[in-house]
């Protein structure tokens, strides 16, 4: 019997909804991790049972915990699997040290401050986990400072993948107003060697060779809030999906602007069309038609909620341009709330499902690929993220 | 022993119910009971200080004997009553946020 698992991270804690195929009775778990900001969950396709989580707190700082069994139980990986003699956890889970020059242990690189100074980069949270498609013990983090972490020890210790920063522009990169932060990691799933990642507000940039080097990939975006429009990197990409079946095509949703790149981010073109307004953060593909997109409009930059008080879903069967509201079963009055870049996810069933949250704490499913929607739970923390495990 | 009251959240990560005992060598100082509570909860480290730096988290403070202790130096010794065990060594967390 096939199922799905919604690994929901919010404000105040994780949450794990299931479900069987039909996805009409949910069973809801959690809090988990109660009282700490939750940015991000998400499971391995190699190991649907191996789950990680991002768990931060301002007093606390960052902890990297993991589950091996769908998340009933958790740990911090350095605390929980190896033991000492005495049965004492050994070793740590969310040490993220950035490297240094080699030659004078100084910092690779500084970036641009908001007073204009040069600033070296220091940690502060995982935005984002992303698990190797093959290898449960992999795992990606994308954290602000913008910078690609990677574990190959199930999440135990972190290693910078230095070369992102140190490529060249990372001082023309800059914090937008949530912070810098790397959070979009995207595995090529026809090539290990290809990976893509999105910076807030630096742009995106593809690996050809593994994460050892990468380039900036912004051509043809165009951004009035910098000197130069279209400069190589500055642009404030808020996230890119891509379809498994066609991973060298792209879409963005950006600051402002809506993206679509044929030639895996050589070069994009704008697809806004129709939308009423192209702000936004979220943005997806559906799991069997890989040019029908999903995104969620919101006001503008300045005010970060649905437009005319309704909560509308587009959706584009066309990869673009030509757009269609959908709103059967979601708020159409006095709804003010946002859906932030990570919190839509969507199954693979049959009749693949789409999934988003949102700052009131609403988690909206909709079993028919947008054509209704209904909430699964309405009152939790202001949603971060909102992943999907299809399971079999 | 040293005694150690954590706030709620690092006794949830630590997975300790009450006060945490430490047995510390040596002279008694923040550094050396914070040395000592990282190597038998090593899930804790980087949560009261930064992993490379030490530097203590902004939103953390260190009580004991009815004194605040944040800002003496970290192997300034620590009152005789904390090191004799009688009194604990206070982690608290700043009243902030929502």
């Amino acid at each position: 019997m096939s199922g799905v698992r919604v690994l929901v991270g919010t404000r105040k804690g994780a949450f794990i909804l299931t479900a069987d195929g039909k996805r009409e009775r949910w069973n809801v778990s959690g809090p988990h991790f109660a009282g700490w900001e939750i940015y991000h969950m998400k499971g391995s396709l190699a190991d649907p049972n191996r789950l990680y989580a991002s768990q931060s707190s301002g007093w606390f700082g960052q902890v990297i915990q993991r589950s091996c069994d769908g998340g009933k139980t958790w740990e911090t990986p350095g605390g929980g699997m190896g033991k000492t003699p005495d049965g004492m956890p050994t070793g740590e889970s969310n040490k993220f040290v950035y490297d240094t020059a080699p030659d004078t242990g100084k910092p690779l690189t500084t970036h641009q401050f908001y007073d204009g100074t040069q600033h070296p980069w220091e940690f502060k949270r995982v935005w984002h986990l992303e698990p190797s498609l093959t290898d449960p013990d992999t795992a990606y983090a994308g954290v602000e400072d913008a910078g690609l972490f990677r574990t190959t020890d199930g999440g135990k210790t972190w290693q910078e993948l230095a070369g992102l920063r140190g490529h060249g522009t990372g001082p023309k990169w800059q914090p937008g107003a949530g912070g810098m932060c790397l959070h979009t990691i995207l595995l090529d799933p026809t090539n290990p060697r290809r990976m893509y990642v999105a910076i807030s507000a630096a742009g995106a940039f593809r690996s050809d060779d593994g994460g050892t080097t990468w380039k900036p990939i912004n051509r043809g975006l165009r951004s009035q809030y910098i000197p130069d429009p279209t400069a190589e990197v500055g642009h404030c990409v808020h996230r890119i999906a891509l379809h498994r079946s066609r991973p060298n095509v792209l879409f963005m949703q950006k600051h402002w602007d809506v993206m679509r790149s044929d030639d895996a981010g050589d070069s994009w073109r704008e697809v806004s069309g129709d939308l009423p307004t192209d702000f936004g953060f979220v943005i997806d593909v559906h799991a069997h038609e890989p040019d029908t997109i999903y995104v969620v409009p919101i006001k503008s930059d300045s005010e970060h909620y649905v437009p005319d008080g309704k909560l509308r879903v587009y959706r584009s069967r066309s990869g673009g341009t030509e757009w269609e509201a959908l709103t059967k079963g979601l708020p159409q009055r006095d709804c003010y709330v946002n859906v932030l870049r990570d919190a839509m996810a969507i199954d693979s069933l049959d009749k693949c499902g789409v999934y988003f949250g949102t700052t009131g704490g609403q988690v909206y499913l909709s079993p028919d690929s947008g054509a209704t929607w209904t909430p699964i739970v309405r009152d939790l923390p202001a949603v971060l993220s909102v992943e999907v495990q299809t399971l079999q | 022993m040293i005694r150690v009251v954590l706030p709620p959240h690092l006794r949830t990560l630590a997975h300790v119910k009450h006060d945490v005992l430490l047995d510390v060598a040596g002279r008694i100082t923040r550094a050396s009971v914070l040395d000592a509570l990282e190597t038998k909860y090593p899930m804790l480290r980087g949560t009261i200080r930064d992993h490379v730096t030490e530097q203590r988290r902004p939103f953390l403070r260190f009580f004991a004997c009815e004194r605040d202790l944040t800002h003496e130096p970290p192997d300034a010794p620590l009152p005789d009553a904390v090191a004799s065990g009688s009194e604990p060594f206070l982690v608290i967390g700043a009243i902030a946020g929502g």
